[in-house]
């Protein structure tokens, strides 16, 4: 897969960050504002795949990335069943109970342990679409040699 | 009820592609309008009229907000719709490959 | 409300007429565009924006997948002679449908008309979930507190179609003649 002109590869780049960074605000108020790990972790695989789209697959080691991104989301839903576990040794024995202290509503530190949840997710669904997004890229790359 | 009829339609505007094309894209496309109609009487279902979108302003009183479960049950679903058409552009890539053709009654007769 | 989202529905139902028939694959995929992104504005009029926030960006990554796959492909509709088998493809189809329309006749009598939602199920979810939670968006609260065996079964089949799709990309096949 060929890159894109020099103007496109400048205005992704600058671009890029922004939305990386919304993605992160995004997933970070997900108990405040709409959004969530859903939305949030989409996001940030949209601005890899903006990146990856500007600039060519010859520009970065495919095979490294997918194994990076695979991995990634292996340990993020491990991450999840670890906190599910947590819950269930603490306080009462029930999975997915919200063992820390619930703050006060409406501010940033709040909701116990629905932040993390909503970090893990997040994590979670943006290395999955991106490995699927790696996978048929580097198909492409394979079946054209 | 006449958004309720429309929704029907649109799903058997899916169902009717899934049943005649042979296409492999066109039944890809097929499936993801069948979703996107029960997406879309999931949350007419849980509508309420005059009804806040369901976030809590921890300072007023009790108000009426709209059915948050239909909306958390659609937002599982939707990521799930991704992931499935993802694996059935793999799947349908990969049959192009070996067969160079998306007719699913040609692949069928070319087994082996 | 009821007039402005039929109006919707109606663009929506003539972009997936259009998008079974294009004879352009890359132009069927644009038009299953339409309905995505109409079904955003939808979840917007309908008082529902996390859904709105997530559908937008799933919409366009799915677009980006598929009009990779088409490009990478071909972009030809098959051309099929209309033979018997269409025919009695067609025909079950419309039977099918009848058998469906009968039923959803049926079951719309037990449904409350729009708007007039009886909140029988949720009125727990609804009601006192801010203290039991501690989150003021009450869809994070149901998503992730009272209904979280969905999200881990949802975050598990994300996961294996990943690796399904990284297992089916990745693996040799048998060498074409």
């Amino acid at each position: 897969m060929e890159g894109m002109s020099t103007i496109v590869k400048k205005v992704s780049q600058l671009v890029a960050g922004i939305i990386f960074m919304y993605g992160i605000y995004i997933i970070l108020h997900g108990h405040l504002t709409p959004g969530g790990g859903f939305a949030g972790g989409a996001i940030i695989a949209g601005a890899f795949i903006l990146l990856i789209l500007a600039f060519g697959s010859s520009a970065l080691n495919l095979k490294k990335e997918v194994a990076g991104s695979s991995n990634t989301e292996s340990v993020a839903i491990l991450m999840v069943v670890i906190l599910a576990i947590m819950s269930l040794l603490m306080g009462i024995k029930v999975f997915f109970t919200n063992f820390l202290p619930k703050g006060e509503p409406g501010t940033l530190l709040s909701a116990g342990v629905i932040p993390l949840y909503n970090i893990f997710i997040g994590i979670e669904v943006a290395g999955a679409i991106l490995t699927i997004f790696l996978a048929l890229v580097i198909f492409k790359e394979e079946s054209s040699k | 009820m006449t958004v309720y009829l429309l929704c029907f339609v649109l799903f058997l505007v899916g169902l009717y592609g899934v049943i005649t094309r042979r296409n492999l894209i066109k039944i890809a496309i097929s499936l993801s309008i069948m979703e996107f109609s029960i997406f879309l009487i999931l949350v007419l279902i849980g509508y309420i009229d005059n009804g806040l979108a369901p976030i809590v302003d921890p300072g007023s009183n009790a108000q009426v907000y709209v059915d948050p479960l239909p909306q958390a049950m659609v937002l599982t679903a939707i990521v799930i719709g991704l992931a499935t058409t993802a694996m059935l552009m793999a799947i349908a890539i990969r049959l192009y490959r070996k067969y160079k053709t998306f007719d699913i009654r040609e692949i069928k007769n070319l087994r082996g | 409300m009821e007039l402005t989202i039929s109006i919707i529905l109606g663009f929506m139902i003539i972009g997936a007429i259009y998008a079974i028939h294009a004879k352009d694959l890359l132009s069927a995929v644009i038009a299953m565009g339409i309905v995505g992104y109409g079904l955003v504005i939808c979840f917007l009029l309908l008082k529902a924006p996390d859904l709105a926030i997530v559908q937008i960006v799933i919409e366009t990554i799915t677009l980006v997948i598929m009009v990779a796959v088409v490009l990478d492909s071909t972009r030809k509709e098959l051309e099929l002679p209309f033979d018997r088998k269409s025919l009695v493809n067609m025909v079950t189809g419309f039977v099918i449908f009848a058998g469906l329309f009968y039923f959803f006749l049926h079951a719309i009598e037990h449904l409350d008309p729009l708007g007039m939602h009886s909140l029988r199920m949720a009125e727990p979810y609804v009601n006192g979930a801010v203290e039991l939670t501690g989150s003021i968006n009450l869809v994070t609260g149901v998503l992730f507190d009272f209904r979280a065996y969905d999200t881990l079964g949802e975050a598990v089949i994300l996961y294996t179609a990943a690796l399904g799709a990284l297992t089916l990309l990745r693996m040799k096949g048998k060498k074409t003649v």
